[in-house]
């Protein structure tokens, strides 16, 4: 299912001393089965564009499609219910989406609340616990009585436990230990190729949106303010530092060698692999001048 | 040297229906010298959280003895010593108790009996120095995960702590923002003598301390200087730790034939072995 927001404005506590603009003008379109990373400052408006893709909120301005559904402010909650079935989101904080009293039940209720019988989203859920990395007795603890860590890992199975073809992730490896970290990204990684799912990334590592995002999306103040591929939007240092945004780090590195060189060593290097053979190579030919 | 902090043996199992609970911190001792600069690195579920929670006197360990300030942890002495504390959750949600940003900081201060006039300033500078002073009137739980993280730390800081405990403070800040609040603390301690114990899985933040405590399974299993802790990267990746980026590069290139002779933590270092050795000739 194709996205596209065509000038999405939105405000919290409209009609009240509280009212807060998060939202301006944003436009942009996001291709069925293509990897989109949202990078922005802090309050730059990334969750609250989120939470649009699922009707959680409604655009004050403008239009939200998802597939063939416009969600406007006068969409009603029922018309939303085929695109909750699709749409998974990932909440930046793993306790506002964790409630059940067990971590299996945790992730079972997404499942059967859209149709499927309890055994199979049982098999499901003691599946999703092992790929997740957590502890196999795990799953009659309650979820609150867990690490961050922990709780981030119930949080992400239970949402891929319902298999939706949109997958939305807010800052997914935020208290994930390196190896959690890796393993996560590289797991949601294969499901985006092996199941063709359209997949939204709101990330503050550069270096994931580098290595993982097919396009990028830049949010400034509540604005959508500069999108393309990881390269045309990382070759544009000058304008991401006036967003407050900085450089992958394999990107940082390979501009302090080039200055050593005093000229190109070849495309952008989006993954550490492809830094360190250019760097190498770079140096080899050096080398041998 | 002054000692600030200590453990003694201690352990910790969570009350639950398990049948066989297991221990969440096992035989833990260490000791902080008055303005160290601590971080406190382990996998998930090792134990980290529940250690700050055993410092702030939250809970009480089973075995064992903690000291803090020189005073044994305990009934009598927890409020004066956690008035000495500042500590920043890992879900700053799980922090906040004012209606209003301005507030939730100054609630701790009014508890401490900091008098109105000292504490108008200081509510309003620490908010300032994480950028949070346009925010005053905002619903602490209606901000953004960045804003509500940096909030907390305006909470902990207002406090004018002797010893400052980050639970993954920063995990959800911009790189910028993260770089910001880390010399914020950093000024602290050089100005202040101020001692923290940072916890967290980001490695370059590690490279800040003095020391280092590596938590595994309830344990410590290592401590020493970054250095010396990365100085183990086989050991570090086999407990779900890692390296920081110039280690990582460093062996990278090595792997393809790049002759580099030491070891390097940071960007910079790299680069410059990198300049001396292939082009300063
Ligand atoms: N529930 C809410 N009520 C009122 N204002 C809100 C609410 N949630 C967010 N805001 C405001 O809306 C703006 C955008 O917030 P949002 O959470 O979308 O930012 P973000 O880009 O996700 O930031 P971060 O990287 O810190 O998570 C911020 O200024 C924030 O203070
Ligand atoms: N409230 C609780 N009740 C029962 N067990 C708990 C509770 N909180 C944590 N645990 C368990 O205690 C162990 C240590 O948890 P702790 O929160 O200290 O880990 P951590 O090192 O902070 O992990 P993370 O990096 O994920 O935050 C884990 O096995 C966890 O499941
Ligand atoms: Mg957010
Ligand atoms: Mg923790």
């Amino acid at each position: 299912m194709d996205i596209s927001f065509q000038q999405v404005g939105y405000s919290y506590a409209v009609g009240t001393p509280f009212e807060k603009r998060a939202l301006y003008d944003v436009n942009g379109s996001i291709a069925s089965g293509s990897y989109t990373a949202i990078i922005g400052h802090t309050g730059s408006g990334k969750s609250t564009l989120l939470l649009h893709l699922n009707g959680l909120l409604k655009p004050t301005d403008g239009v939200v499609r998802v597939g063939d559904v416009n969600i406007t402010s006068h969409t009603k909650s029922k018309e939303l219910k085929t695109i909750r079935k699709q749409v998974g989101i990932v909440f930046q904080f793993p306790e506002h989406q964790l409630f059940e009293e067990t971590v299996e039940k945790d992730i079972m209720f997404g499942p059967m609340n859209f149709g499927v019988p309890a055994e199979e989203a049982r098999t499901r859920a003691h599946e999703l616990i092992k790929l997740l990395g957590l502890p196999e007795d795990v799953a009659k603890k309650s979820p609150f009585d867990l690490s961050g860590g922990q709780m981030r890992r119930v949080a992400i199975a239970g949402v891929l436990a319902f298999q939706p073809s949109i997958l939305i992730l807010d800052e997914p490896t935020a208290g994930l230990d390196p190896r959690g970290r890796k393993e996560i990204m590289e797991l949601f990684y294969t499901l985006h190729k092996e199941q063709n799912l359209t997949t939204i990334l709101v990330t503050h590592s550069m270096e994931d949106a580098a290595q993982y995002a097919d396009n990028i999306l830049v949010m400034h103040e509540g604005r959508s303010v500069l999108s393309g591929t990881p390269e045309e939007v990382f070759s544009n240092a000058d304008k991401l530092s006036e967003y407050r945004l900085g450089l992958p780090r394999t990107v940082a590195f390979q501009r302090d060698i080039e200055k050593l060189f005093g000229k190109s060593i070849g495309r952008l290097a989006l993954t550490e692999d492809q830094l360190a053979i250019a760097v190498s190579q770079a140096l080899k030919e050096e080398g041998e001048r | 040297m002054k000692e600030i902090l200590s453990l003694d043996h201690v352990s910790y199992t969570y009350e639950t229906e398990d049948e066989k609970p297991h221990k969440a911190i096992d035989d833990v001792s260490f000791t902080v010298q008055d303005g160290e600069w601590i971080a406190i690195v382990g996998h998930n579920g090792s134990g980290k959280s529940t250690l700050a929670k055993l410092m702030m006197g939250l809970m009480y360990p089973n075995e064992g003895k903690i000291r803090v300030f020189l005073e044994e942890l305990n009934d009598e002495t927890v409020w004066e010593i956690r008035s000495r504390m500042g500590i920043v959750f890992q879900n700053p949600d799980n922090q906040f108790v004012g209606s209003t940003v301005q507030d939730d900081v100054a609630f701790s201060l009014e508890n401490n009996g900091v008098p109105f006039e000292k504490m108008v300033p200081r509510v309003l500078d620490s908010l300032a120095q994480v950028q949070m002073e346009e925010f005053l009137d905002h619903e602490p739980h209606h901000l953004s995960g960045g804003q509500k993280q940096r909030v907390a730390i305006a909470g902990a800081l207002a406090m004018e702590p002797q010893m400052l405990i980050l639970d993954e403070a920063t995990s959800m800040l911009d790189p910028q923002g993260r770089d910001e609040v880390i010399r914020v603390v950093d000024d602290l301690k050089r100005a202040k003598g101020l001692t923290v114990l940072s916890i967290t899985h980001d490695l370059e933040e590690v490279l800040l301390a003095d020391r280092v405590i590596v938590m595994n399974e309830g344990k410590v299993m290592m401590t020493g200087k970054p250095e010396e802790i990365f100085a183990h990267g086989d050991v570090l990746e086999s407990i779900g730790l890692d390296l920081p980026f110039a280690s990582r590069l460093s062996r990278e290139l090595r792997k393809h034939g790049v002759n580099i002779q030491g070891e390097h933590m940071t960007e910079k270092e790299l680069v410059n072995e990198l300049w001396t050795s292939h082009f300063n000739k």
